[in-house]
């Protein structure tokens, strides 16, 4: 230490360092990297198709052939599962994206603004707060019909809410602070303090929500999918899979690996995420409200 | 307490209100009749079935008659199953739901709160990282997992436990019936449950009150019941609300794993076969359910807390 000179670190660094000492939070990371990439990885390398059927061979259990055993159409599970994983995935990923675009936006204008318009915006939020989240999903699914497209626009659109809340409460105390109240001194405009004052500061609480965001997106997905409400046949997502698994229940024979994979790939994914977001939460340091 | 229950009766009637005016309001501007479906209908006959159902009328009308209709008490026509009135074909269901709900609910709080106690009184030990574990396996596995996992496992390996299926009356083999699905519902909330006493109680532990009724010479059991509990208990009664909506919207699933004839499966089904008037009539019972819910865990909260006022 004594001859290197000391090297300025920025707060996202900062927080980098401590999100790598995180043992928990780091193998949860490279875990879920792992199933990310092997959704789309998998279905290609295999020497099976997601969805070409052959009902001779439907429920076979695991063997040298389907490593995971096949359907209840004779299509390898192994291939559905990480194809499913695909859609699983970009559901969660794309979701977020909408509800952080809708979020950060409103939330920024809110706080900006302020005032009375402050107050009506986050009323309204509230009364979305107030109605049953989840109905009102079904209601617009049932009626919009089951698309890749409308399945995550929906849930998107439906999970905003906190990540407002959050941005407008950051936004609403740097704009008193004495840094940007020093950048409006020296004349910088208001769209170059939020863009370069502001955004920077709340970057770090809005990617937490965002990484904890993904897998509860994911999960409302798999339920909707699981009541044959979200993605549809030839299309399917971990929650259709276990949906099948727990249709094909018998008290004669139990093809337990039509639940056990895509339910293992699922819940192996929600821990990670969960687990990376807490992560992230520690590191940034960011107070849970 | 009578002011308290009339002023939410006639709050939870206005927000009935609010709800079947938003579901009647997508419902009319959804394209497609539900009608036509996949079948090739003549349009003389298309005709006839619109008059039928009311749905040739405008707007406001059918708006008109459909409220009305609540009012008299009927609840309209299926379409799906032509003939039959929407009250005759779920409000059968509803008490199946309406005890899956209510056990699951109490599961959760009389799992939940001691194993809540146990972790905060054993902080850091064994009693403490087993309840950490069970509330984490909770968060993990949602309950549309947890349910099929624990059919096979129960009933269909081990054949411990029935399937499937709700229980017609009170004997041994039927009630037995109850136990899978009231853990699949309960799962996660008896997670959460647990987590938000143990919190609570650590809060509870460090305050000065404490410290006197151990200075006193009570003994340990007696300053956790009846001294910490009362105030560490405090965060769980106000996740009870929320919790009661979540175990509604998740008895949906667990009726459909274990094949109970309850509500959910008429919310599913006719919400796939846009069976609307149907698909209004459950919508309407569920958000009752979670009102009188509500209603029934602020009551509960006040008998608890005499410092909480019902306003």
């Amino acid at each position: 230490m004594s001859d290197a000179a000391v090297e300025g670190r920025s707060p996202g660094q900062l927080a980098l360092r401590r999100f790598r000492k995180n043992r928990r939070a780091m193998v949860s990371f490279w875990l879920v990297l792992a199933v990310g990439l092997s959704t789309p990885l998998i279905p290609l390398v295999s020497p099976h198709d997601y969805r070409s059927q052959t009902l001779e061979r439907s429920k076979q259990a695991p063997s040298g052939t389907y490593w995971m055993g096949t359907d209840t159409n004779g299509r390898d599970l192994m291939v559905r599962s990480f194809y499913g994983g695909q859609i699983s995935f970009a559901v969660g990923l794309l979701a977020t994206a909408v509800s952080l675009f809708i979020g950060v936006g409103y939330g920024a204008v809110s706080g900006f603004l302020g005032g009375k318009i402050d107050g009506l915006m986050m009323r309204f939020v509230d009364v979305l707060y107030g109605l049953p989240n989840m109905f009102l999903v079904i209601i617009i699914m049932s009626l919009l019909g089951r698309s890749f497209l409308i399945v995550f626009m929906v849930l998107g659109c439906f999970s905003w809410m906190t990540m407002s809340r959050i941005v407008r409460g950051q936004v609403l105390g740097l704009k008193e602070k004495e840094f940007v109240e020093a950048a409006r001194g020296l004349g910088v405009t208001t769209p170059a303090i939020i863009a370069r004052h502001m955004l920077p500061n709340i970057v770090g609480p809005v990617i937490v929500y965002a990484t904890l965001t993904v897998p509860s997106v994911m999960l409302q997905e798999a339920f909707l999918s699981f009541l044959g409400l979200g993605i549809s046949e030839p299309q399917t997502s971990w929650g259709l899979l276990i949906s099948d698994g727990a249709g094909a229940l018998n008290p004669i024979r139990i093809y337990w690996w039509l639940v056990i994979f895509p339910g293992t790939l699922l819940a192996l994914t929600l821990f990670c995420l969960n687990a990376v977001g807490d992560g992230l939460r520690d590191a940034f340091d960011v107070q849970q409200r | 307490m009578l002011v308290f229950v009339l002023k939410r009766i006639a709050g939870g009637i206005l927000t009935l209100y609010v709800i079947a005016t938003l579901c009647f309001v997508i419902i009319y501007f959804t394209p497609g009749s539900p009608l036509t479906g996949e079948r090739n209908v003549p349009p003389e006959v298309l005709r006839n079935l619109e008059r039928a159902y009311n749905l040739d009328k405008p707007l406001h009308t059918q708006y008109f008659l459909r409220m009305k209709g609540y009012l008299t008490g009927d609840f309209g026509l299926s379409i799906k199953y032509p003939g039959k009135r929407v009250d005759e074909l779920i409000l059968p269901a509803v008490p199946k739901s309406f005890q899956l709900g209510s056990i699951a609910f109490f599961v959760a709080m009389i799992v939940g709160i001691p194993l809540g106690i146990l972790a905060a009184a054993r902080q850091n030990k064994l009693p403490d990282y087993v309840a950490s574990s069970v509330a984490l396996f909770g968060i993990v596995l949602p309950n549309f997992l947890l349910g099929p996992l624990l059919a096979m496992v129960f009933a269909l390996w081990l054949h411990w436990l029935p399937v499937a299926g709700w229980p017609e009356d009170f004997s041994i083999e039927e009630l037995l019936k109850v136990i899978l699905p009231a853990i699949t519902l309960s799962g996660i909330h008896i997670a959460y449950v647990s987590r938000l006493t143990r919190a609570g109680m650590l809060d509870v532990l460090h305050k000065d009150f404490i410290r006197t009724a151990r200075s006193k010479g009570l003994d340990e059991r007696s300053v956790f019941l009846k001294h910490a509990l009362k105030n560490g208990i405090t965060p769980v009664l106000s996740y009870a609300g929320p919790m009661a909506a979540y175990i509604v919207t998740g008895s949906v699933v667990v009726e459909k794993v274990f094949n109970i004839p309850g509500l959910g499966q008429h919310f599913v089904d006719s919400a796939l076969a846009r069976d609307q008037a149907v698909f209004m009539g459950a919508v309407l019972i569920y958000s009752c359910l979670v009102i009188v819910f509500n209603m029934l865990v602020d009551i509960g909260y006040s008998l608890l807390d005499p410092r909480v006022r019902l306003t």
